[in-house]
């Protein structure tokens, strides 16, 4: 299998004034093409800055990241804005929908970005909204959907652009246990699908559904979940 | 994403806020509002200079007596004159008739002497106290007059002193009512007048009433109005150009004529020449500047505007820092992002505008109706008012859009 993401001996330090602060002290991943993996680490272990710099919103201050054989460590915003676009689909604890939008327009939101003329547009978001079980509610606000159903919401607008990888920011965790249970049956899918999965999380049990856990740990990375 | 797009979006997020986006409006509203009026009123004013032109005669031409009288079209040097206190050549009828010479002023048409006086006039109990104008039949020709009743005198009633008079709309009203005018009779300064003609309304112009007056002939009036030892004396001469063309010829006959009448230099002139056209032109000059001054005060409220719409820009994308971080994470280039702020803030300005452009047209014919006098909105004033709001509406969502633009997508999407 070809790997997706090749991070090696990233460095990313944060320089506020005359504090510096070095959120990642040398990360080294490897995620093949159709792999499931979470990792797990508590607050302020640098998770979020090697999500972010997995989804391209961020650079590394040190050391090379291919995504999809392709340098994405030294690309400016503008570029950067492209690969997010391409390559990218974000799931977010948030779900960051758009309030003013129907579930249809937010999903078609990352296909008007890349371009994609209207017609098209409609077509893939309806089939991405009804591959994650919300055929009827397409034409619904996010504020007449619950949470689990913005989330799917939020998972069709990642999947919509066929993007390389699916980068799921604690997407559980603003869930009850049923809704966090759909939303787990629904990346199980896409996973067995033939889709890669970066899941980022601080729930064991949520960790646990995937095929590989690593640790991050004041800046550092481990395979395997904590004991 | 298309540009027609980025338009729907905008439109979307402004009427997402209705309630801020209509008091951001109001703002570029109101400044535009006023200087459409301010405008309105200025071009109607010049409407009503120009209608004056022409109720007098667009191409007369006056001398008075005496130096920098009115205004001064002969090179009168006003810094050495000292004419109040030297005596004065008055103008006779003989300047007249060397000013209506073919040879020596072919561009000047025609030439009526004038003489004026103030006088009651009775019709038994009924009376009106008009201006008197003692002159030619030339006179209704220069001053582009017509008759709506009866006739105008004749040269032979001018010179033999006939007991005829010509009067105004106005007078003719107060001294017979809607009685038949013409053939009647009426008592001026003792004497009995029979009235021949009426002349046509034209209202008050720059040369007073138009409507209140008895036109007698030069000869009667000279007999029996002058004040003067010499008969011969008139107030003013009034000419009429050729044509609009060769009215500064005229003048320039004119005034070269007067040096020889009155032997007389350039250095120190005893009468003056003025045209209506070019007394009206400095009228319209002034009205111009006037206009631009108050549209300028009009358009402080307009800045005033702008910057509520880049203040309201800056709110909104400190408050939409949460969707411009998700729209960059799906793919949303920095020039996409400006260009989304910048189509909102113009879309503000825009629509601010076209609601100012038609509360000024409606407040425009409400001013109209209520002062009574024209309000004139053009379709240039008004194209030239939108593209202002939209200018407007882009200059102030720069600063805001390109904080937007660049933001950085993690500390926007950070952002709770």
């Amino acid at each position: 299998m070809p790997m997706i993401v090749e991070l090696s001996g990233v460095h990313k330090t944060y320089k506020t004034g005359s504090i510096t602060f070095e959120a990642l002290r040398g990360v080294s991943l490897e995620v093949q093409e159709n792999e499931y993996i979470a990792i797990t680490g508590p607050s302020g272990s640098g998770k979020s800055t090697l999500m972010n710099i997995l989804g391209c919103l961020d650079i590394p201050t040190a050391g090379t990241y291919l995504l999809g054989g392709e340098d994405v460590s030294t690309m400016s915003e503008k570029e950067l804005a492209v690969v997010r676009n391409k390559r990218i689909g974000f799931v977010f604890q948030q779900f960051n929908l758009l309030r003013s939008m129907t579930a249809q327009r937010n999903v078609e939101l990352p296909l008007m970005y890349a371009g994609v003329h209207a017609k098209e547009r409609h077509t893939l978001a309806r089939e991405a909204l009804e591959r994650v079980g919300l055929g009827d509610r397409t034409h619904h606000r996010p504020g007449e959907l619950s949470g689990g159903q913005q989330q799917r919401a939020c998972i069709a607008r990642a999947l919509v652009t066929n993007p390389d990888i699916i980068l799921a920011d604690e997407p559980t965790g603003n869930l009850d246990s049923v809704s966090t249970h759909e939303v787990l049956r629904l990346l199980h899918e896409l996973h067995d699908q033939g889709r890669t999965i970066i899941l980022i999380t601080h729930e064991h049990d949520v960790a646990l559904e995937s095929q590989r856990q690593v640790q991050i740990y004041d800046g550092l990375l481990t395979e395997g979940l904590p004991v | 994403m298309t540009f027609l797009e980025t338009v729907r979006t905008a439109f979307t997020a402004v009427m997402g806020r209705k309630m801020r986006s209509a008091l951001t409006m109001l703002g570029i509203l109101i400044g535009i509002a006023s200087v459409m009026l301010t405008i309105g009123l200025g071009q109607g004013a010049q409407q009503q200079i120009t209608s004056q032109i022409n109720k007098l005669g667009s191409n007369l031409i006056i001398v008075s007596s005496g130096a920098n009288s009115g205004l001064t079209v002969a090179n009168a040097n006003s810094g050495t004159n000292n004419n109040r206190t030297r005596f004065t050549t008055p103008l006779t009828l003989n300047d007249a008739a060397a000013l209506a010479d073919k040879n020596t002023c072919p561009d000047i048409l025609r030439v009526a002497p004038v003489s004026t006086t103030i006088t009651t006039a009775y019709n038994g109990t009924a009376s009106d106290t008009p201006s008197v104008v003692g002159t030619t039949p030339e006179w209704v020709d220069v001053t582009a007059r017509t008759l709506t009743e009866g006739r105008f005198f004749t040269s032979d009633e001018s010179n033999a002193g006939s007991m005829v008079a010509v009067i105004g709309p106005g007078t003719a009203t107060t001294l017979f009512g809607s009685d038949a005018v013409v053939g009647q009779t009426m008592t001026l300064s003792g004497q009995s007048f029979t009235v021949i003609g009426v002349l046509n309304s034209v209202g008050t112009t720059l040369s007073g009433n138009g409507d209140e007056q008895i036109v007698i002939p030069a000869g009667t009036y000279a007999q029996r109005f002058s004040t003067s030892t010499n008969m011969n004396t008139v107030s003013t001469i009034l000419m009429e150009a050729k044509d609009k063309d060769s009215l500064s010829a005229a003048i320039q006959e004119a005034t070269t004529t007067m040096y020889v009448m009155h032997n007389v230099t350039a250095a120190a002139p005893d009468f003056s020449v003025s045209s209506q056209q070019a007394l009206v032109e400095t009228i319209g000059s002034l009205t111009t500047i006037l206009t631009a001054l108050l549209s300028g005060i009009a358009g402080i409220s307009l800045l005033v505007g702008g910057i509520g719409v880049m203040n309201i820009m800056l709110v909104s994308v400190t408050e939409r820092i949460r969707e411009i971080g998700l729209r960059k994470a799906l793919g949303a280039r920095p020039s996409i992002i400006m260009l989304q702020f910048l189509v909102e803030a113009s879309m503000l300005g825009l629509m601010g505008g076209a609601l100012g452009i038609g509360l000024g047209i409606v407040a425009g014919r409400i001013l109209s109706k209520a002062i009574s006098y024209p309000v004139i909105i053009s379709v240039e004033a008004t194209s030239l008012a939108l593209a202002v709001s939209l200018v407007i509406g882009i200059v102030a969502g720069v600063y805001p859009a390109w904080r937007a633009a660049k933001l950085a997508p993690i500390d926007a999407l950070r952002n709770e």
